[in-house]
């Protein structure tokens, strides 16, 4: 790990002053799990950290209209097992303990978990060439070894995923992240719009500013409480990051029809894969396999393999089949 | 990484702040103050600074969880931690976990159930599994073969580790207090 100057904060507008002044070489430290590693294999070299575990973010408070409200210092192990989010948002619940491991959740925070990077190995290993390390440098995973790679929302410039459990079922239950800038600038910017994909700036993983913090996570009231599921695919049962996630997510009227239905797809993309226009035909139908397959038609429209990562197409398409028939209770859950 | 190799001091200051960080915490029960650099992992201040050499380094990057400690009671990774981040913490490693003459009651549950070969995972287990059971959310074997799923043994001991914990587990409601009486 590279010497750096440590720095220590007590508020959130003294947090963001001090990364104001050197904003490229200065980053946050909280969980550290991710950051660390990056920073032990020359990845990352800040000469400058800012703990900001004093800060008070670490809350879970309900909403005036009945949402919840995540500090982003909030530990995954906190979320995962706060009753409201296993009552009313258990989807987040389920994608959460599906993410790393105990260790890892206990120190891994929300906001931390919305800002981790890829696992491509090529952003890992400095010694290749990598658009998102080092931009204009080539992307050593096209045409390499990709077997983890992106099969949607790729560009010439990166095929990286973005490897959240977290985020996935965020992106289905329409999370909404609250940021911070100088001067105390508040802004909230919708689940869907927080990560990008790598088109020309693959070396931007978000729509975050170098100077804004992340404060707080922020649920819609409650939708999705009884049916849902997060179905993982991964390469060991348990701490391995998703070949193919998917969180699905319905809501059954008292007929048995679906009023509402939401889908999201982990491991396959830049960011949490998500069509609004995928999942509407599923409203007012009764549950039915053949619905779910459209439904994965739809959202793996354009879907492009880099050759060992074929295989994600098709596996993408029956996890999004069997996540909603878990949710919809046609299938035992996992 | 060997800390005693690194500089005291950081090249470049980027902002004003201190490089070589004083911390205090409570280790194994006892007080101990330290200055050290501010990039220090918890595991080489417990390693090469307190002579704690219990905790291992395994994989060095929260992979294998052989450098589990207990950081106010609950399990991290003390290899993807800052120590001077945990300053004013309790933290307790495998040598707080119980006496020579009066084992843990996970430590003698790991020897009766020969729940490892060669014991290089070991202490990280059995601090993982204290905080496991400290979490009071493991209640099968399979729930204990989930939750202790961030403790790799390369032996494959995994079906004596989880007999082990689960005997544990079952001896009361929350399993094994830690030893009341721990030393530094």
């Amino acid at each position: 790990m590279n010497p750096f100057t440590y720095q220590r904060v007590a508020s959130t507008a003294a947090a963001i002053q001090a990364k104001a002044a050197h904003p490229e070489s200065t980053r946050f430290i909280a969980g550290g799990t991710n950051l660390l590693d990056l920073m032990k294999e020359s990845v990352l070299r800040p000469q400058t950290l800012i703990d900001i575990t004093h800060l008070p973010l670490d809350g879970i408070e309900d909403t005036a209209d009945g949402g919840l409200r995540i500090g982003a210092l909030v530990s995954n192990a906190d979320l995962a097992w706060h009753p409201r989010v296993q009552a009313d948002y258990p989807l987040l619940s389920q994608a959460l303990l599906a993410g790393a491991s105990p260790q890892l959740r206990n120190m891994a925070t929300t906001g931390g978990n919305l800002l981790q990077r890829t696992r491509c190995y090529y952003f890992y290993d400095i010694g290749t060439p990598c658009n998102k390390r080092a931009p204009g440098t080539g992307c050593g995973a096209i045409g390499g070894v990709n077997r983890i790679h992106a099969i949607l929302g790729t560009s010439d410039q990166c095929i990286a995923t973005h490897p959240s459990d977290m985020c996935v079922a965020m992106a289905a239950l329409e999370a909404r992240i609250h940021v911070e800038g100088p001067g105390g600038a508040r802004r909230t910017i919708p689940m869907a719009d927080f990560h990008r994909l790598p088109g020309d700036t693959p070396e931007r993983d978000t729509n975050l500013e170098a100077n804004e913090l992340i404060v707080a996570v922020e649920l819609p009231p409650p939708q999705f409480q009884a049916h849902t599921a997060y179905f993982k695919i991964r390469d060991r049962r348990s701490y391995a990051f998703a070949l193919v996630s998917a969180a699905a997510a319905l809501q059954l009227r008292d007929d048995g029809r679906i009023g509402a239905a939401r889908v999201a797809l982990g491991g396959v993309a830049h960011k949490p894969w998500r069509k609004p226009e995928a999942e509407a035909p599923l409203v007012g139908q009764l549950p039915a396999e053949a619905d779910f397959g459209a439904v994965a038609t739809s959202l793996l429209e354009g879907a492009k393999g880099q050759g060992h990562n074929d295989f994600k197409i098709e596996m993408a398409r029956r996890t999004i089949v069997r996540a909603l028939q878990k949710a919809a209770g046609l299938e035992e859950k996992a | 990484m060997d800390q005693s190799v690194l500089p005291r001091t950081a090249a470049s200051n980027a902002l004003d702040a201190p490089t070589a960080c004083a911390i205090h915490f409570t280790l194994n029960g006892a007080p101990v103050t330290r200055e050290i650099p501010a990039w220090t992992t918890l595991l080489d201040l417990l390693r090469e600074g307190c002579g704690l050499t219990g905790t291992k380094k395994g994989c060095d990057h929260g992979q294998c969880g052989a450098c589990t400690v207990l950081v106010d009671g609950k399990r991290v990774n003390s290899c993807l931690t800052l120590a001077v981040m945990k300053d004013g913490s309790d933290i307790v490693t495998i040598e707080g976990m119980g006496e020579e003459d009066a084992l843990h009651p996970l430590q003698q549950a790991f020897i009766d159930h020969d729940a490892f070969q060669c014991g290089y995972c070991t202490p990280g287990q059995i601090c993982s599994a204290q905080g496991l059971i400290n979490e009071g959310k493991a209640h099968t074997e399979d729930e204990v073969r989930e939750l202790m799923s961030g403790n790799i043994c390369r032996c494959g001991a995994y079906p004596n580790i989880v007999t082990a914990v689960v005997q544990v587990l079952r001896q009361s409601p929350r399993g094994g207090a830690p030893s009341q009486e721990p030393r530094a």
